[in-house]
């Protein structure tokens, strides 16, 4: 461990500003500044939404996309506490610390956009069960609560109190049973939001199987992110990079891309409006045919074992499918809108800022955690030595047999 | 437990409800809500009932062209005819039963009103309503969600008509309860079958909705009263909703279910190879030293 550790510290003494740490640097006191305005000025001030556009960028981006790429983090724990596949045990804490991090910046990228940040908390309190957003925003808060307790271990260990973490090991299968079904929940229901506007939601994206699609696309896009973050970790903080696992994530992910599309192909005979494909001038017909093309491109990537067994392939392949699931919570959320209301909206650079804002609180908090806490695991000789052994059927000492998450 | 968007508690004291959902006012007969005819043959464009509107809700006094925060009714020219535009004060309405925190509330006498104390500005109302009905206060530190609340506070709960019914010399804007106004309505049509077209729309669409138009001219000319099914759109939502606790108890067994039996699996497995392991000790001449190559490592 302190051998590591050191490792890690001298690379970091090796640290020089690139061009990404002129871009953060820049982000945060952008998105400093607009906040500022935001929580001075209000939303008319910074943004382009109106009473034709209520719904923009950061409902869009910031709080649809958030939510569905820290999918990463139930998909992951159920595999390795529900389904004990061990091999994906030491990519845990990483995938934990994602969505740990993303569903809190979620929270706070709910406080820009909701018009009464000090209220954030009524639904707590104020039901209304027949509401989505209701059961969507406690299932937030709930799940929150679990990642920060499935989280808690790496900070207790930290501090020394190794009773509460032996204690807290002991929690881990409940919690993460409840957080897949919470998971479960409120990805779905994020799709059935858009549910009550058939007459809205333009007829590419209205669909009855809406939550279904938001929840098969989360699960995607929470592996996708996790290879993501893998690249980001192996590039900024010298991480190992466990290939086999990645590649063994992304033929994962290709299953539910496949499983995704042919539910797309149904849905659109379902609804007959293939021949609506043919309208090429129109936005709409536009968006969601690249839409499409993000689904089956990484998946066809992902079929080529050439590709695949690349990092460069990898990483693009990651890269891909997080663009379009991106796309996908853009376009259902406003781009299905806009024929409806009649106007186009563009974000402002206020907006964008913001959005990328919470992205750059994101990566900061990811580093200092990296850089305090026990973040990934120690190298790759402990994972074999320890599937060796679990091959051999020995006896394995307490804490190997259930690491800490 | 009761199934669809029906009645959660008793009925009484639908505002401010703390803790449960106040739909209880669901249990009102559609036909007995208090709504509104707006008779586009007999409007004459005098804004009247817009001018009277600004009053009682102390609105500031700007020409507007379509809804905003100050402005919650607008009468449009659309062809002839002049085609009043406001709440339209849904049986079932999209935007109450989308707010997480029911700020939105139809009442038991029809008004679909707004409680500010609650509303946590989230916008799900404005994107839910089919009619695009309500507007936002944009540029406010404590913005508010703005439509036509039927004058409920100042007017009808004290039993006296809306400011726009009041307002109006015309029998163009008539205030009763859906089922009275349906039968008026019907007996415009049928006195003069030649001006009206047969049509009582808001009668049927989306379950009914408490503002209903008559018209000359078919309602495919009026693009803000949109051809829409009867089905009302709360139970598109509810319909998955409701299954949700069913399927959180099934999948929370399966999954405990699942953990047993993998981790089990997994036990018996190393148990068993423990004993093999354990009775190659015992048989081999030379103990082997199964540690001996982690030390090294
Ligand atoms: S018209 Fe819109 S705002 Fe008015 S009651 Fe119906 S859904 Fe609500
Ligand atoms: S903006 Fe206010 S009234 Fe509208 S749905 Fe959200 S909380 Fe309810
Ligand atoms: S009912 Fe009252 S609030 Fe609604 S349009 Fe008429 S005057 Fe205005």
């Amino acid at each position: 461990m302190s051998l590591i550790s050191t490792t890690a510290i001298r690379n970091r003494a090796g640290f020089k500003p690139t061009l990404w740490t002129f871009v953060l640097a820049f982000v945060l006191i952008a998105g400093a500044y607009y906040s500022f305005v935001r929580f001075t000025h209000g939303l008319g001030d910074v943004s382009a939404l109106s009473d034709k556009v209520p719904w923009g960028l950061w409902v869009g981006f910031d709080v649809l996309c958030g939510v569905g790429l820290a999918a990463g983090g139930f998909t992951i724990t159920a595999m390795v506490y529900i389904f004990n596949i061990e091999r994906f045990h030491h990519i845990t804490r990483p995938t934990v610390l994602t969505a740990y991090l993303g569903y809190i910046l979620v929270s706070v990228a709910l406080m820009y956009d909701i018009g009464r940040p000090y209220a954030i908390w009524h639904p707590l309190f104020m039901w209304n069960p027949h509401s989505v957003m209701f059961e969507v925003s406690l299932c937030v808060t709930v799940y929150t609560s679990v990642l920060t307790i499935e989280f808690l271990p790496v900070i207790l260990e930290r501090l020394r109190m190794h009773r509460a973490v032996a204690f807290l090991r002991r929690l881990i299968i409940p919690l993460v049973i409840v957080g897949v079904l919470l998971s479960t929940l409120h990805q779905s229901s994020l799709g059935t939001v858009f549910l009550i506007a058939p007459y809205k939601v333009h007829p590419l994206w209205y669909s009855p199987l809406l939550p279904i699609f938001f929840f098969v696309s989360a699960v995607f896009a929470g592996l996708a992110t996790t290879v993501f973050e893998s690249f980001m970790s192996y590039r900024f903080f010298r991480k190992q990079l466990d290939t086999e696992v990645l590649d063994a994530l992304l033929r994962m992910a290709g299953l539910l891309l496949a499983l995704y599309f042919a539910l797309k192909l149904i849905d659109l005979k379902n609804k007959a409006a293939f021949s609506m494909l043919y309208q090429l001038n129109s936005t709409e017909v536009r968006m969601f045919l690249l839409e499409m093309a993000l689904i089956v491109l990484p998946l066809a990537l992902i079929m080529m074992p050439r590709v695949r067994g690349t990092r460069r392939g990898m990483f693009l392949i990651s890269v891909l499918v997080i663009l379009g699931f991106v796309l996908n919570r853009m376009n259902v959320s406003v781009t299905a809108f806009s024929a409806y209301h009649g106007v186009n909206y563009f974000p402002t650079f206020p907006e964008f800022m913001i959005s990328a804002f919470m992205v750059g609180i994101g990566f900061v908090a990811f580093y200092f955690a990296v850089k305090h806490f026990a973040i990934f695991p120690e190298e790759e000789p402990f994972k074999q030595d320890y599937d060796d052994k679990l091959r051999a059927g020995m006896e394995l000492p307490e804490i190997e047999k259930r690491p800490a998450l | 437990m009761r199934r669809g968007p029906e009645p959660l508690s008793d009925g009484k004291n639908n505002k401010k409800t703390f803790g449960l959902s106040p739909h209880a006012h669901h249990q009102t007969d559609p036909d007995d809500y208090m709504g509104l005819l707006i008779d586009t043959v007999r409007c004459t464009g005098c804004m009247a009932c817009f001018m009277a509107c600004k009053e009682v809700n102390e609105l500031p006094n700007r020409n507007d062209e379509d809804l905003n925060k100050d402005t919650y009714t607008v009468v449009k020219k659309i062809g002839d005819a002049f085609v009043r535009r406001l709440c339209m004060h849904c049986v079932k309405p999209a935007c109450e039963s989308v707010c997480p925190v029911a700020a939105l509330q139809k009442t038991a006498l029809g008004p679909v009103i707004y409680d500010e104390d609650r509303c946590i500005g989230c916008r799900y109302c404005m994107m839910a309503c089919p009619f695009g009905i309500p507007t936002y206060e944009w540029d406010s530190m404590t913005p508010r969600v703005e439509k036509c609340y039927m004058c409920y506070e100042k007017r009808v709960s004290q039993g006296k008509l809306t400011g726009c019914a009041q307002a109006c010399a015309y029998g163009a804007t008539i205030m009763g309860k859906r089922k009275d106004l349906i039968a008026l309505a019907r007996k415009r049509i049928q006195d003069n079958p030649d001006k009206y077209h047969p049509y009582i729309y808001g009668e049927h669409e989306l379950g009914g909705t408490g503002t209903m138009y008559l018209s000359a001219v078919p309602f495919e000319n009026i693009p803000f009263l949109p051809a829409f099914r009867d089905e009302p759109l709360p139970i598109l939502t509810w319909n998955v909703l409701h299954r949700l606790p069913d399927i959180v108890v099934l999948a929370g067994v399966l999954m405990a279910g699942v953990t047993w039996i993998v981790n089990r699996r997994l036990e018996r497995v190393r148990e068993e190879r423990g004993k093999t392991a354990h009775a190659n000790e015992q048989e081999s001449a030379q103990p082997q030293e199964p540690d001996a190559q982690e030390k090294t490592d």
